[in-house]
């Protein structure tokens, strides 16, 4: 695609411009629908219905009504925030999402940048999303606010190392960390993934990342940081309008990025599960999209089943039962090479 | 350490079952009423609002006196006898006419006890029970049907006749027997 591109447009930053506003294609329809489908899924998970009338069937346009509203609020900031901190944190939270898809392979012939640190930039980028809460929770001079920015920084540190040794143990089989060339070693039938290698250790090594990329992504039952019930909204407390869409954006382009990491390490990304059948770049988009939103639905129906943990217990998965769980991964994975 | 992994195993276990609950609830169709569109059916004795039908009425003021909050404010006017003001559908001659039939419903509490003494049956509940407003004063109820005109014409013709009467009586009988009966008053 970059070739393609370097083709038609004439400069270097045209060309680079278009690749990295891409994955921006995806994620703001993305974004409208799986808001919606949230609201559905959890409905429907209570028996309920959920949005039904805007827009005429079944409430399809809900989003939409819902961002208007957003952009038309009033844009609150307290008197006794740091006025720059409290405006940059939003915006900083959705780059540190965004980031992320620089390295997302989309499609067999479109990544934003096929860099060979591929998934140690994943890693390292991530990170931003702490800044930014935690400037989000200080600058706004709330106590619910700081909080759930303490707490989500705590949560996140911790279960990032449960999620890198996760991540370890397919990079061991993988012997890359550039998520192009993974991919490209997963291809053929569905048997050849990730997931099915070197059995069960990848497999736990998947259940760990999953949970573990539940909790960097404030989702429930992970959700401590906005507890709602106890902490308003957490660090969201005093946003209103676009800057709390941001945060809501950033949420959800999150949820995508951690669910298409998962596909793309341990299901194949954007390889066909049967072999020749549908394969080819478009095709590749299509069940790249489709493996992402698969997780992003397992996260909903995560989310409506469970209740949430407590800090203790939510310590206690972190570092007394995942990260030993990943070790145990990585020195099996590593004693079945060298055998 | 056994109680660890017997952790480990019954969380994932459990975890399982709860998702295994939530998706089958995903497919039961929903208990969800989409009320403006689709309305319960009411139990046969529901109360809601109220309703006057004024052919029937015969102006016996039983409701007002039977209202515990006093929402029914009746004014009636006796008629004339060449006045013919029909039946009601039970064949009840109607004898007054009913110049005001005010039912304030926000005070109304449904208490249906005006109904049951009703002769004619002529106050019940209805199955309405949408029926709010902006203002206030729109929940007064007017049931009558007959015009301001009717009714000024109604009063005016009734003072008069009742004047004449007064006039024949006073006519009719001698003067000591009028002073008795100022006496008596």
């Amino acid at each position: 695609m970059e070739q393609l591109l370097r083709n038609i447009l004439d400069h270097d930053i045209f060309v680079y411009g278009v690749m990295a506003i891409v994955p921006l294609v995806w994620i703001i329809p993305y974004a409208l629908v799986v808001i919606y489908l949230e609201r559905k899924v959890s409905a429907h998970m209570q028996d309920r219905l959920g949005p039904m009338r805007t827009g005429g069937w079944h409430g399809w346009a809900q989003t939409i009504a819902d961002m208007l509203k957003l952009l038309q609020k009033e844009d609150i900031i307290p008197s006794a925030a740091d006025r720059k901190l409290h405006t940059l944190a939003p915006y900083l939270m959705f780059i540190g999402a965004y980031t992320v898809y620089a390295v997302i392979p989309f499609s067999s012939s479109y990544v934003g940048s096929n860099i060979n640190i591929g998934l140690f930039y994943i890693i390292a980028v991530s990170s931003i999303t702490v800044v930014a809460i935690l400037m989000a929770g200080w600058s706004s001079n709330n106590k619910w606010s700081l909080f759930g920015a303490m707490r989500s920084v705590a949560q996140i540190v911790s279960y990032e190392i449960p999620t890198v040794l996760a991540i370890l143990a397919v990079v061991m089989i993988a012997g890359t960390l550039n998520l192009q060339e993974i991919n490209q070693m997963q291809t053929g039938w569905f048997w050849n993934w990730f997931i099915f290698k070197k059995f069960p250790f990848i497999f736990v090594a998947f259940v760990i990342y999953f949970v573990a990329s539940l909790a960097e992504t404030n989702r429930t039952p992970f959700d401590i940081p906005e507890a709602e019930s106890e902490l308003v909204a957490g660090y969201i407390t005093e946003y209103s309008g676009m800057k709390f869409a941001m945060f809501m954006l950033a949420e959800f382009v999150n949820m995508f990025a951690v669910s298409a990491i998962a596909a793309t390490i341990f299901f194949g990304g954007w390889n066909s599960p049967f072999g020749g059948f549908l394969s080819g770049p478009i095709w590749g988009v299509f069940w790249f999209l489709t493996k992402g939103m698969f997780f992003v639905f397992i996260q909903m129906w995560l989310r409506w089943t469970l209740p949430r943990l407590r800090v203790d217990q939510l310590m206690y998965v972190s570092w007394k039962v995942l990260t030993p769980w990943a070790f145990a991964c990585i020195i099996g994975v590593g004693l079945w090479m060298m055998l | 350490m056994r109680q660890y992994f017997r952790d480990i195993f019954q969380s994932i276990w459990t975890v399982l079952i709860g998702m295994k609950v939530t998706f089958g609830h995903l497919f039961v169709p929903a208990v969800t009423i989409q009320y403006p569109d689709v309305k319960i059916k009411l139990p046969e004795r529901a109360r809601n609002r109220l309703y006057v039908n004024m052919d029937d009425c015969i102006g016996c003021k039983q409701c007002e006196m039977a209202c515990p909050v006093d929402c029914i404010e009746i004014e009636t006017v006796k008629s004339l006898p060449t006045d013919d003001l029909g039946t009601t559908s039970s064949g009840q001659k109607k004898k007054l006419w009913v110049t005001k039939f005010d039912i304030d419903i926000a005070k109304c509490c449904y208490c249906a006890l005006c109904v049951y003494p009703c002769p004619t049956e002529c106050i019940y509940m209805t199955e309405v029970y949408e029926f709010s407003e902006f203002d206030r004063n729109n929940l007064i109820y007017n049931y009558i049907t007959l015009t301001s005109e009717e009714i000024k014409n109604i009063k005016t013709k009734t003072s008069e006749y009742e004047k004449e009467q007064a006039a024949k009586k006073a006519a009719a009988t001698p003067k000591p027997s009028a002073q008795t009966s100022d006496k008596t008053t």
